[in-house]
């Protein structure tokens, strides 16, 4: 295999606290040398001048829609797209059609991401069989097979009982559980935030507290069974309390935030775009600031798109029978270095997040630039402008509530197992 | 228009009928403002949703301004199942706009979270909102409403937020009463509050042909002016 020299960047590795300029050497698929002044000889050379050189992001909530909807999207579209925004590995959701909660299915996957995916596909299979809150599932052969975690994502397990053996089973095969936390009851009819923009704009409210008190349950499952559980897409203030305090107990819980959940607010909504319509929905400008206050002080580990494709016709219906969901791999970056523009965390630290932690939280590889490790790699410059038109990006679809907005910050390239497969100038390279 | 219909289908095929106006009602809100964005005849919002129902502000405004001259000043007390109401919301606007105080008055899982940010003074208690009112006008309430978890029974929503004339001996002398249509009698207003006066539902419905009328009139042959429509 190649040789590549990244040549010239910033060099940030959140395992290691290294933050400081110098060169990357690849060779043969791993990271071979990091350093100042690296010999180039042979080397195909990647120019990082001004830019920084990360470990690839590792996106631990997505929705590939492969295999039943690929007219959504499917594993090689997605995997693009994540190429191009910077990411290099991904775990995807099991709401497909079939079903991913059988080996068979999680095999297929992985599979089609080795063969057709430019990024690491990594399926996550359901906790409950056909995802109907019912049966656990098999969950011993569906690890074996290759399941990074265990969720029902969206169809929220709402019986208490269930969740508890789900927990319990899981430590069976040390399994991480992934919880979309909504309780349906609360949710009732709600299609946003409830709230003064709900009631302004006439749409069913589905309050905050629909979140919180799932959340809330199943923290103390997991107190109570001693499991490993994932809070996904935290989007309210009080989940970020109550995670907080879960932690300073020892509850054995990790959580991730989305972009759109740090950065926007309901008032997205107000023109009835269904591209704002978001599960759980987009809350108010307070829920947004204690995202991003427990996203800093690490209550929130890591960032994760749920990056969610529709099709045109299925968003271009009301608001209340638009499905809820939004692109996330291409707009991820730029929208999360809002944070370090306002000062409010570090590059090291919002790399950490992308990367490092996901990876830790499924126990995968990368996350780290160590000497030896696989060369999943990012080059990022923070500062480039660029207009998202998802016309032009990687995904089947187009739902995306940043369609046609300038954007700040762009993955320029993005190195997968040594192999370059991103290029902002040259696009998606492999295969 | 039904549910799950393409917003942008809707559009392209009213287009093609080149039409001088355009009336859209539909069950969720913000649609009649979704079609308007890509249509070029102006767009009639004729409901809504919970969102807006706009010329049924203006006939409930036209109407008190026959009564009392005047709307400035005034206390309006709305009294129902505001979470659901379209006509709430546009009247609310509509009063507020033209300086009169709005109040409402619900069993509480019928008032939106946050609707005093809309200017609104909210009251649980129909004694304390009809206290010195102008202006009484109920709400019609959806028999499904009534079997959910929003309230009891008929029977406790008619005795606790039900207009008759002993709950009106709280507002002002001279109140008169309103009501959307249709009234469910003996529900939200009692018999003989339906029928005479201080009731002006009859008023209010003819009032309703002549603000369509002119809604009518104004906005037809705005096409080739204005360009883009826009949600009246
Ligand atoms: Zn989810």
């Amino acid at each position: 295999m190649s040789r590549i020299l990244v040549r010239g960047g910033r060099i940030l590795d959140p395992t290691t606290n290294r933050d400081e300029s110098g060169d990357v050497l690849i060779e043969g698929g791993v990271i071979a040398a990091v350093g100042e002044g690296l010999d180039a000889r042979g080397a195909e050379i990647i120019d990082a001048e001004g830019g920084w050189i990360a470990p690839g992001f590792f996106d631990m909530h997505t929705h590939l829609r492969e295999p039943g909807q690929e007219y959504k999207e499917d594993i090689a579209s997605g995997g693009r797209s994540a190429v191009a925004g910077g990411f290099t590995s991904v775990a995807c959701m099991a709401n497909t059609h079939p079903v991913n909660d059988d080996p068979a299915t999680t095999g297929f996957i992985l599979d089609r991401g080795r063969h057709e995916s430019p990024a690491r596909i990594y399926p996550i299979a359901a906790a409950t069989r056909g995802l109907a809150g019912e049966t656990v599932t098999e969950m011993s052969a569906l690890a074996e097979a290759g399941a990074v975690a265990f969720s029902d994502d969206g169809r929220t397990i709402q019986d208490g009982g269930v969740m508890r053996h789900v927990l319990e089973y899981s430590k069976l095969v040390d399994g991480l559980v992934i919880v979309h936390a909504e309780d349906c009851s609360l949710v009732g009819a709600g299609v946003m935030n409830e709230g003064p923009v709900s009631t302004r704009l006439g749409l069913p409210g589905n309050p905050s507290i629909a979140e919180d008190v799932l959340v809330m349950r199943d923290l103390m499952l997991a107190e109570l069974t001693g499991a490993r559980l994932h809070v996904a897409h935290v989007s309210s203030g009080v989940s970020v309390a109550a995670i907080r305090n879960a932690k300073e107990r020892g509850v054995s819980v990790t959580a991730e935030v989305s972009p759109h959940h740090l950065t926007l607010t309901d008032e997205a909504a107000i023109g009835y775009d269904t591209n704002t319509k978001v599960a759980p929905p987009l809350r108010s400008a307070a829920d947004v600031a204690a995202c991003r206050e427990g996203l800093v002080d690490g209550t929130l580990d890591a960032i994760a798109t749920d990056h969610a494709p529709h099709a045109l016709h299925e968003k271009d219906l009301d608001f209340v029978e638009a499905p809820p969901g939004l692109l996330g791999f291409e707009t991820a970056l730029p929208v999360v270095l809002d944070l370090v523009r306002n000062g409010e965390i570090t590059p090291l630290e919002l790399v950490r997040r992308l990367s490092t932690n996901p990876a830790r939280i499924l126990n995968r590889p990368g996350g780290d630039l160590a000497v030896g490790s696989p060369a999943d790699l990012v080059i990022v410059d923070p500062e480039r402008s660029w207009l998202y038109d998802p016309a032009k990006g990687y995904s089947k679809s187009r739902n995306s509530p940043w369609a046609g907005q300038m954007m700040q910050g762009r993955a320029i390239a993005t190195i997968v197992g040594g192999r370059l497969v991103y290029h902002v100038d040259k696009g998606v390279l492999v295969p | 228009m039904k549910k799950s219909e393409s917003i942008l289908d809707t559009a392209r095929t009213l287009d093609a009928m080149d039409p001088d106006l355009v009336i859209v009602r539909h069950a969720v809100a913000g649609v009649p403002k979704r079609i308007a964005d890509v249509l070029d005849a102006p767009v009639v919002n004729a409901g809504d949703g919970a969102h807006e129902h706009p010329t049924q502000a203006l006939l409930d405004m036209l109407t008190v301004r026959q009564v009392k001259e005047r709307l400035e000043g005034l206390t309006v007390t709305i009294v129902g199942d505001i979470l659901h109401s379209r006509v709430a919301r546009s009247n609310i606007h509509g009063f507020l706009k033209m300086g009169a105080e709005v109040r409402i008055a619900a069993p509480p899982p019928m008032i939106p979270v946050g609707v005093e940010s809309l200017g609104v003074k909210v009251f649980t208690s129909v004694r304390d909102a009809l206290s010195g009112a102008d202006v009484v006008m109920a709400l019609r309430i959806q028999h499904e409403r009534l079997t959910g978890s929003y309230v009891p029974s008929i029977r406790e929503y008619s005795t606790t937020f039900g207009i008759n004339r002993a709950k009106l001996h709280y507002a002002k002398d001279d109140v008169i009463v309103m009501h959307p249509g249709p009234v469910n009698r003996g529900v939200e207003l009692s018999h003989e509050l339906t029928d005479d006066r201080p009731s002006v539902i009859l008023d209010q419905v003819r009032n309703g042909v002549a603000i369509r009328m002119a809604v009518l009139y104004l906005f037809s042959g705005r096409k080739s002016q204005s360009g883009r429509g826009e949600a009246a």
